[in-house]
């Protein structure tokens, strides 16, 4: 280890780590799945619903609305963090639900950080349904759920598409998490922060194994997304 | 019995208006056929008449319920009705959920709807693909599969919009023969659109002609073709010759009118003193000599100065004083002999020359 290469032993002590189910690369890993798939879990529950009412109901400034959520897709993650934490902190308005520094509060941060992204794109998604189906759905006897229910289930695999984007924007993001969550040892703390923090330390083979791990659920979500788009 | 009965309808998106002082009635049991050019508003005026979507104005009253005071039987009258749109329309499921889409939405049991699906599928043929998913399919049909799905419903009134302006004339036969069924055995009504003049006479017992966002002219297919009410009905029905004219006499039943330095008789009493006179390319006869016997009121020579073919006819415009075309089969201009710059006769029956106001 004194005279190698510090990457190269680095990438070979990271292998290890990960064949061998390293105990705190295990929990960093599920602890980051956790916050990231619970964000996109409630973000999906808040953005679909409400994304499909700003495409049905015709309203005073709904292109502005949409406007302004495609400009927060690129909201940035630093920017969502320290909102969050000014939000969660003692002297907060939210302070007295003890958030900041927990799960608890780094979903709440990821779910705001996507839910623009994820309204936005079911908007897109159900106005690629073209206006002969939605006449034909309307023709066919659909009730106002019933046609509702139809455009989504015949938009849903650019629905999928836009909930896989989410979760690769919340997995993969470290500004909010960091602020948020504050990197704590056996509490917060998750991939992104984790290699953040061993890089800075020259703790490389611990910030390459996470990496690894990262890389793997981002080409997952990846191959996934590129399957769905493909039906 | 009347089913449907629109007055006066308008329709306007933004500043365009779509259709206006629009009146139309649909009779139980009929096939009435709409016929326009590309652009008149036949759509809007069929999406309106299914509930689709509301006029800006006029009365609308479909089986008898005033549609303008009962917005809360909207979905109950359009679940009577049913609607085939031009572009074939599936959803991304099997064919057997497309076809079920129209049962589910009423709430029908699951085993009336299997039995049904199983019977449209069979009725239009496609019963071989019913776990296919149905965007796998070809456009005919998909045509097919649409029909099917709005015919599985039952619906007392059957609206189809230019249904088979996409598709091949094998698609185009079976989705017409289909339609033809349910009118004839099942007595359903129809109101069909069609820009094909062929097919709106083929399937129609009355047809009704749009121009400009309003109907203009509703009758009998004869009626349409051979007594078109004004001159952009007559050119839309194919009327090759529209000539203005001056009408100089009327007795014995024959309206004696002056075009350019020719005389035509009518048997149209004259509708104004300035008229158009219409005549079918198809209605006028060449022949080399003077006929020895010739049933027709008009009979004069002409000389011809264009042959024109459109196979399988020739379009043949002579010079009488006023130019007129001739639809001749190409055979009969090879039998004739014709060519630029021959004098023939030309015979016309009176009843062939009909009569319209002028417009300028």
């Amino acid at each position: 280890m004194v005279n190698g290469n510090p990457i190269i032993e680095g990438f070979i002590e990271a292998i290890k780590l990960i064949v061998t189910l390293d105990p705190q690369v295990v929990e960093i890993t599920l602890r980051s799945l956790y916050v990231s798939l619970s964000a996109t879990f409630v973000a999906t529950l808040i953005a679909l619903p409400v994304g499909a009412l700003i495409y049905f109901y015709e309203f005073r400034g709904k292109h502005a609305v949409v406007s302004t959520l495609q400009t927060l897709y690129a909201l940035p993650t630093v920017i969502v963090g320290l909102l969050m934490f000014l939000l969660l902190s003692n002297i907060g308005p939210l302070g007295f639900l003890r958030l900041l520094y927990t799960p608890k509060g780094m979903i709440i941060a990821q779910t705001v950080l996507i839910v623009p992204l994820l309204m936005g794109l079911t908007v897109s998604a159900l106005s690629g349904i073209d206006r002969d189906k939605r006449y034909t759905i309307t023709a066919l006897g659909a009730n106002r759920f019933q046609t509702v229910a139809t455009i989504i289930m015949e938009a849903r695999f650019a629905v999928m598409s836009a909930v896989l984007l989410g979760f690769g924007r919340a997995i993969a993001e470290v500004g909010s998490v960091m602020i948020v969550g504050g990197n704590i040892r056996g509490a917060t703390r998750v991939l992104t922060t984790a290699i953040a923090l061993n890089t800075s330390m020259a703790n490389y083979s611990m910030s390459i194994a996470l990496g690894i791990i990262l890389l793997a659920v981002a080409l997952g979500v990846n191959i996934t997304l590129s399957l769905v788009q493909r039906r | 019995m009347v089913v449907i009965e629109a007055r006066n309808i308008r329709k306007s998106y933004g500043n365009l208006q779509v259709l206006h002082d629009v009146d139309l009635s649909v009779r139980e049991g009929e096939v009435l056929g709409l016929i326009g050019p590309s652009g008149s508003g036949k759509s809007t005026l069929l999406r309106i008449l299914d509930l689709i979507e509301p006029p800006s104005g006029g009365e609308l009253s479909i089986f008898g319920v005033n549609t303008v005071e009962e917005y809360s039987r909207w979905l109950d009258l359009r679940r009577r009705m049913g609607m085939l749109f031009q572009r074939p329309i599936v959803f991304n499921a099997s064919v057997y959920d497309n076809v079920a889409m129209g049962l589910r939405y009423r709430g029908t049991p699951r085993a009336e709807i299997d039995r049904r699906v199983k019977e449209a599928l069979e009725a239009v043929g496609l019963s071989r693909y019913i776990r296919s998913r149905a965007t796998d399919l070809s456009g005919g049909e998909q045509q097919r599969v649409a029909l099917s799905r709005v015919l599985v419903t039952d619906p007392e009134i059957l609206i189809l919009d230019e249904p088979t302006a996409n598709l091949d004339p094998g698609s185009t036969a079976t989705i017409e023969a289909i339609v033809m069924r349910m009118n004839r055995e099942e007595g359903m009504t129809v109101l069909i659109s069609t820009h094909d003049l062929m097919q709106g006479q083929r399937l129609a017992h009355r047809v009704a002609v749009m121009i400009e966002g309003t109907v203009t002219q509703v009758g009998p297919p004869r009626e349409i073709f051979y007594e078109p009410k004004d001159q952009k009905i007559a050119r839309f029905v194919g009327v090759q010759n529209i000539i203005p004219g001056q009408v100089i006499a009327r007795e014995g039943g024959l309206t004696t009118v002056e075009v350019k330095e020719r005389r035509l008789v009518s048997v149209t009493p004259p509708p104004a003193e300035e008229v158009a006179v219409a005549i079918r390319g198809e209605d006028i006869s060449l022949h080399r000599r003077e006929p020895g016997y010739e049933e027709a009121e008009n009979l004069f020579p002409a000389r011809v100065t264009s042959i024109e073919p459109i196979a399988p006819f020739v379009n043949v415009t002579v010079d009488c004083g006023c130019d007129l075309v001739a639809l001749v089969t190409a055979r009969r201009v090879e039998a004739l002999g014709l060519r630029a710059g021959m004098e023939v006769w030309v015979s016309l029956q009176a009843k062939a020359v009909h009569l319209i106001p002028r417009e300028d």
